[in-house]
């Protein structure tokens, strides 16, 4: 890399940053500013608002993946975090708490305690390396997991809380299918052009350097572990904002939210998406609803857990990368077609 | 430097007695105090403010003979966890189906034979060919990429899940265990005297027992297999080393292909005896791997004398904090895997990488 930038014009071999927007976002950006338009309430919000919601959450756990080399397996349950403190502290009529604070408090609360657990987490996790994070990471959201359905006095047990709703402002109820798409929508945009950003950022190259070798980064004078949890507490941050869009999507929020079975669906979408660029967490998490949504269609009855994890394997097997490495294998090639190898 | 630590300790506290006490004999002391204790809270009988403080005798006994039945069942999932963890790098989460399969083959083969213990034999044997299979061709073929055969096993795991649902419902079952294990004993401790000076001593199902007993009996075949056997020999080394014991002209796949099938087949057996201990239903998967997952981490992967320590000190808690403080259990097992983890790593017989 630091090789071809010498050679080559600096510019060409590592765009800066405004020029990493090509044309490829702009069609996209159009497409999903005008689906609505285009496509029925169902459509907008179950496929369009969820998969949107679903790829935020699985964005965080690929910045941690991807950037900084921890497959996270507590990313719904940071999520669910958010949505518990939305349901706590803001309106819900499950009896329980409820304490009714306006909107404008209870979403930087929610995201900002997300966050800080993201880091306690991290904290534990980056005590070890490599594969074991996977194992403590499960074995946190499992324990948290039988930790919410037990206590009754602050997480009302199994129940949950049900009857969130999303505020009213500016005269639009923001859980209408069309507002809501689009909120949605804005926030992934920001968490998207935000990952792209701090990738390029020092802190994100120090991280993505960590991830290759952290005794080098360590012997040079790095802080490996503040940094890692560091890119906790970010994560921890989307996740979160994740978590209150998902809390108003589903008005309701139980164990069942950040039981086991969620959390590999979060590890699943970020994989069969891709690790490798934050757009692969929005492609797994299209293609995965839209599997889960029609795939009673295709296998009948509730057989379509069976149906995604052969389609899991299958990409594990065929692509370490994901659909974002089918097309970067077989998908069109401006820069290999159009010029000779660097 | 530890040399010198200890001798600056030894000074300190040999000065008093001038006999002159070394660390390893301090622990030893420490350790027979804690068992005097223990062996104080079941033989005695309780004061007053004990009863106040630990609800009452029988109380206390019972959670302990649970938890000590529910390590067992903990450990015989855990030690293949870890076992083909240390030699194969390869976290198996998928571990907690093959115990569930295990359970759901040993109550059919059990339920058809009227033989319970054709019903254990079974569970054992199908799940290890099914750990065969998956490591001939699954995991051989992404042989030293951990990341990718972890995420195969999550696949393995939901698919698996999903057609146990498909084939077994969502019902719970309950293996039953032969007449001659069924029953209760009666324990030579005293729970409570009558006014007229008689004893009730402690009951308890004689099967609970035994299923702990059988833990101990495989725990020290392993371990004998382990140390004293010439395959145990290279599992070894293949934990240590295993590019130097595959240098060494070793078949690493056979040794590998063993470990698994071991590994497999254990979590098999605990399937059919837990399942007869407890039952059988959806969702038991997942909390044997959680299960598995925090004995290995606290007690150190890939080792199985660390996985009896931990599986011993996640049952006891997990029991003990499910009588004594009921919605708070599980935060209890959390904080024994942080505490652990701050303060080692690599788990408690775990070795620093």
């Amino acid at each position: 890399m630091s090789l071809l930038t010498e050679v080559g014009s600096p510019a060409a071999s590592r765009p800066h940053f405004p020029e990493l927007f090509t044309q490829g976002h702009a069609l996209l950006g159009f497409v999903l500013l005008v689906y609505p338009a285009l496509a029925s309430d169902f459509f907008v919000t179950q496929i369009g608002a969820y998969s949107l919601i679903v790829g935020l959450i699985a964005l965080s756990l690929m910045v941690l993946a991807g950037y900084g080399g921890m497959v996270s397996m507590a990313q719904i349950t940071i999520a669910g975090a958010a949505a518990y403190v939305v349901a706590i502290l803001g309106d819900n009529n499950s009896g329980v708490h409820g304490l009714g604070w306006s909107w404008w408090i209870v979403v930087p609360v929610a995201a900002g305690s997300a966050s800080v657990l993201s880091a306690i987490f991290g904290w534990i996790a980056v005590r070890t390396e490599g594969i074991y994070t996977i194992m403590i990471t499960l074995a946190i959201a499992t324990a948290c997991f039988y930790f919410t359905q037990q206590n009754y006095a602050l997480f009302n047990g199994f129940p949950g809380y049900s009857g969130l709703r999303a505020p009213t402002v500016l005269g639009v109820y923001w859980r209408d299918p069309q507002p809501f798409y689009y909120l949605c929508l804005t926030v992934a945009a920001i968490g998207y052009v935000a990952v792209l950003y701090a990738a390029r950022s020092t802190f994100g190259l120090t991280l993505q350097a960590i991830r290759d070798n952290p005794r080098r980064m360590r012997a040079i004078g790095f802080d490996v572990t503040a940094h890692k949890v560091f890119a906790w507490w970010l994560a921890g941050l989307l996740a979160g904002v994740a978590g209150v869009l998902l809390a108003w999507f589903n008005g309701r929020v139980s164990p069942g939210t950040i039981a086991v079975a969620p959390a590999i669906n979060i590890l699943v979408v970020a994989v069969i998406g891709g690790l490798r660029h934050p757009i692969g967490p929005f492609v797994g998490a299209l293609v995965v609803v839209v599997i889960q949504t029609f795939a009673i269609d295709i296998v009948g009855a509730e057989r379509f857990n069976t149906l995604i994890g052969l389609f899991f394997l299958v990409i594990v097997f065929i692509s370490p990368d994901g659909i974002l490495g089918l097309w970067a294998r077989y998908g069109p090639h401006p820069e290999r077609d159009g010029k000779t190898s660097g | 430097m530890s040399d010198n630590a200890d001798q600056g300790r030894q000074a300190l506290i040999g000065s008093g007695t001038g006999g002159g006490l070394t660390l390893r004999q301090v622990r030893t002391l420490f350790w027979l105090i804690v068992a005097a204790a223990l062996a104080w809270l079941f033989i005695a009988r309780w004061p007053e403010w004990l009863d106040g403080l630990l609800i009452s005798k029988k109380a206390f006994l019972s959670a302990i003979l649970n938890g000590l039945t529910l390590a067992g069942l903990y450990f015989l999932v855990a030690s293949g966890f870890t076992l083909v963890f240390g030699l194969m790098r390869n976290v198996n989460l998928a571990h907690g189906s093959l115990y569930l399969l295990g359970a759901y083959i040993g109550y059919e083969v059990a339920t058809v034979t009227g033989v319970w213990l054709l019903g254990v034999a079974a569970g054992f044997v199908v799940l290890a060919v099914v750990g065969l299979v998956m490591q001939i061709l699954i995991f051989r073929r992404l042989e030293g990429d951990d990341l990718r055969q972890t995420l195969v096993t999550i696949g393995i795991s939901i698919v698996a899940a999903d057609l146990m649902l498909a084939v077994w419902s969502g019902s719970t079952y309950q293996i039953s265990p032969p007449d001659w294990l069924q029953g209760a004993v009666k324990l030579p401790f005293a729970t409570a005297y009558r006014s007229n000076g008689s004893v009730i001593y402690l009951t308890y199902p004689f099967y609970r027992l035994v299923v702990f007993a059988a833990a101990v009996a495989i725990g020290l075949g392993l371990w004998l297999m382990l140390n004293r056997t010439r395959i145990g020999m290279m599992i070894r080394a293949g934990v240590d080393d295993r590019a130097m014991l595959a240098a060494s002209g070793k078949n690493v796949h056979l040794i590998f292909a063993t470990v698994f099938a071991i590994g497999a087949g254990l979590a098999g057996f605990a399937g059919v005896v837990g399942g007869s201990a407890l039952s059988v239903a959806p969702g038991e998967d997942v909390r044997y791997l959680l299960a598995s997952l925090v004995v290995v981490i606290v007690g150190g992967m890939g080792s199985v004398t660390g996985a009896a320590i931990g599986a011993l000190i996640i049952g006891l808690s997990e029991q003990i904090g499910l009588v004594y403080f009921p919605t708070y259990g599980v935060v209890l097992t959390f904080v024994i895997m942080v505490v652990t983890l701050s303060i080692r790593p690599q788990g408690l017989m775990g070795r620093a990488r």
